[in-house]
């Protein structure tokens, strides 16, 4: 017995030594991994000079912010990224839930073989695909359209698989208890799958606004306008090297792009956080 | 009786047809005809005005194969795979058990690790362009400490794809710890507890007890990974724009400038085939380890 407790005792003396230290390199690396956001928060309120020297008696300025609302349309930008993220989570809910429904509940032929093709789509990637991609808009009359940046997102594989899994799930006898009461396939669909399946929209919602308020390639090949481009294609040309703007006013719309997606995060960070982990691939 | 259920069985496959076809006219516009067309395409010679495309067979292959650019740039993308990668994933890890660890303020040292991924990829070069900067930017300043002078970290060949992998690792590293996250705290604690009753230190019960265990999220995140060394290279169009003399460029960014910069859609559709076949064996071995889990349910 007490030597349960010795072994007991030295095991967590050998255990408990580290937490310090722990706690020391968590804390480094946490300061490592958020120092390129410090810095620039840092240049994006001094003038390009004093950020450069890190001079720590200059004062705080708003000029960068200024400098930087005035030269770009900023907020047609904002507009455009908001109207993309919109229209592609809508129809890649209605999509990809009437997809889901048909590969869960519709024994039909050729489903196992279809439901392997749509998985393909997870590895060719619409990214890899630009170049067909963008014939195939032109050739649909979609160049330099919302419509156009959205359209190979939204029959997402990964969202079909998704709902597939949460609809499989659901037990069979709420779907009969709805048919006892009435409702046709749709119904089913609507008062008995979609509520049931809640958490993994908001999971999936989550992560495609995330995705496509971020992604910059594939629009930047089909917009041409400044009535199409997102706030990242839009960021992409204002802070080119040819541009000739200095680091301080980059900084400064860095922060002003990425603090919608960056505040919404840090309020909602648990949900956030959550809705990454269930829904796993983007 | 027998009809009734034909009929029930006709009527369910008509519907389940129905309620796919949306999605699978979107899948056919956007992943199946241009995977099908790119393919062609590549078999075909760079039209001008005057001379229209022609029929070449495999030449444009052969050509990239002759291009010691093309072999630069495959040699850049498996050492940018090579060392994002594993590097990522290990930090994930760190990352994951620190985060899972009862330190203060665990709130903010998990925010901080996932910042990035909430990031868009151009703004995070855009925030490591004042890192970068010879002379002026952090890292040199620091350098500079130790007496080491100012490197033109971007601009020169040796260092240019280093930067670039840098910053990847960066971005992803946070995303990839979420998922460690989720499968730590599936693991009981007891398994912890009887290790400690045992006398096993931190090492064994690390390498004994949590890799194993850790397994399957450890094959996803490497799936993912594989892919994010394809897809991400967003940064390369303000940080390097693939230079200098190509040393940092990556097979999708010469894609597009191939592509759209100078507009040879051919040699562009060439290259694309081949990134396709890698990520089908990364397919393959994903659908392995995925069918599992379809037919668990």
């Amino acid at each position: 017995m007490s030597g349960t407790v010795v072994r007991l005792k030295s095991g967590f003396a050998r255990w408990s030594w580290p937490l310090t230290l722990d706690a020391f390199g968590a804390w480094a690396l946490a300061v490592v991994w958020i120092a390129p956001l410090l810095f620039a928060a840092w240049a994006a309120f001094h003038t390009p000079q004093a950020a450069l020297a890190f001079d720590v008696h200059a004062p705080l300025i708003l000029d960068n912010f200024r400098t930087a609302w005035s030269a770009a349309p900023w907020l047609r930008y904002l507009l455009n990224t908001m109207m993309l993220v919109t229209t592609i989570l809508a129809g890649q809910l209605v999509l990809c839930t009437l997809a889901g429904y048909a590969f869960a509940r519709f024994p039909f032929p050729g489903r196992e073989v279809v439901f392997y093709l749509v998985l393909l789509q997870l590895f060719i990637l619409p990214e890899v695909l630009i170049v067909e991609n963008y014939a195939m808009v032109s050739r649909l009359g979609l160049f330099d359209s919302i419509l156009g940046i959205g359209a190979p997102y939204m029959a997402s594989a990964f969202g079909i698989f998704l709902l597939r899994q949460a609809f499989k799930s659901v037990p069979k006898e709420l779907e009969e208890a709805a048919r006892v009461e009435g409702c046709g396939w749709g119904g089913v669909l609507w008062r008995v799958y979609v509520p049931a399946a809640r958490p993994v929209y908001l999971a999936y919602a989550l992560v495609s606004v995330a995705t496509h308020w971020n992604n910059f390639l594939w629009p930047l090949v089909v917009t041409n306008s400044t009535s199409t481009r997102p706030l990242t294609v839009g960021l992409s040309l204002f802070a080119a090297p040819e541009s000739g703007v200095n680091i301080a006013v980059i900084s400064a719309a860095t922060l002003m792009t990425a603090a919608p997606l960056l505040i919404a995060f840090l309020i909602f960070q648990r949900q956030f956080i959550q809705a990454f982990l269930r829904a796993g691939v983007r | 009786m027998d009809s009734i259920e034909a009929f029930q069985r006709r009527r369910m496959a008509l519907y389940g047809w129905m309620l796919a076809t949306p999605a699978l006219i979107l899948l056919t516009l956007f992943a199946f005809t241009p995977t099908v067309t790119t393919l062609w395409q590549s078999l075909f010679s760079r039209g001008t005005a005057r001379r229209p495309q022609q029929f070449i067979g495999l030449d444009n292959y052969a050509a990239l194969i002759n291009d010691p650019v093309f072999w630069q740039v495959a040699t850049n993308n498996l050492i940018y795979a090579a060392a994002t990668i594993p590097v990522s994933i290990a930090l994930a890890l760190i990352m994951a058990l620190w985060a899972n660890a009862r330190i203060p303020a665990r709130g903010v040292v998990r925010a901080a690790y996932f910042t990035p991924t909430m990031l868009p990829m151009i703004a995070a070069a855009n925030l490591w362009l004042f890192f970068y900067t010879p002379g002026l930017g952090v890292i040199d300043r620091i350098a500079a400490l130790f007496g080491i002078g100012a490197t033109n970290w971007l601009g020169q060949p040796d260092t240019a794809l280093a930067a670039v992998i840098i910053v990847t690792i960066w971005k992803e590293a946070g995303f990839f710890m979420i998922f460690y996250l989720a499968a730590l705290q599936t693991i009981p604690p007891d398994l912890r507890e009887a290790a400690i009753m045992e006398g096993a230190g931190r090492w064994t019960y690390a390498r004994r007890i949590l890799l194993p265990l850790l397994m399957p999220t450890t094959l996803f995140i490497l799936v993912n990974a594989l892919i994010n060394s394809v897809k991400l290279i967003d940064h390369l169009f303000i940080l390097t724009k693939g230079g200098p003399n190509n040393a940092s460029k990556l097979l999708l960014y010469w894609i597009w400038e191939t592509a759209f910069a100078y507009f040879d859609r051919p040699m562009a559709a060439a290259l694309t085939v081949m990134v396709l076949i890698v990520l089908g064996i990364v397919a393959v071995i994903q659908f392995r380890a995925l069918e599992r889990r379809i037919h668990y349910r």
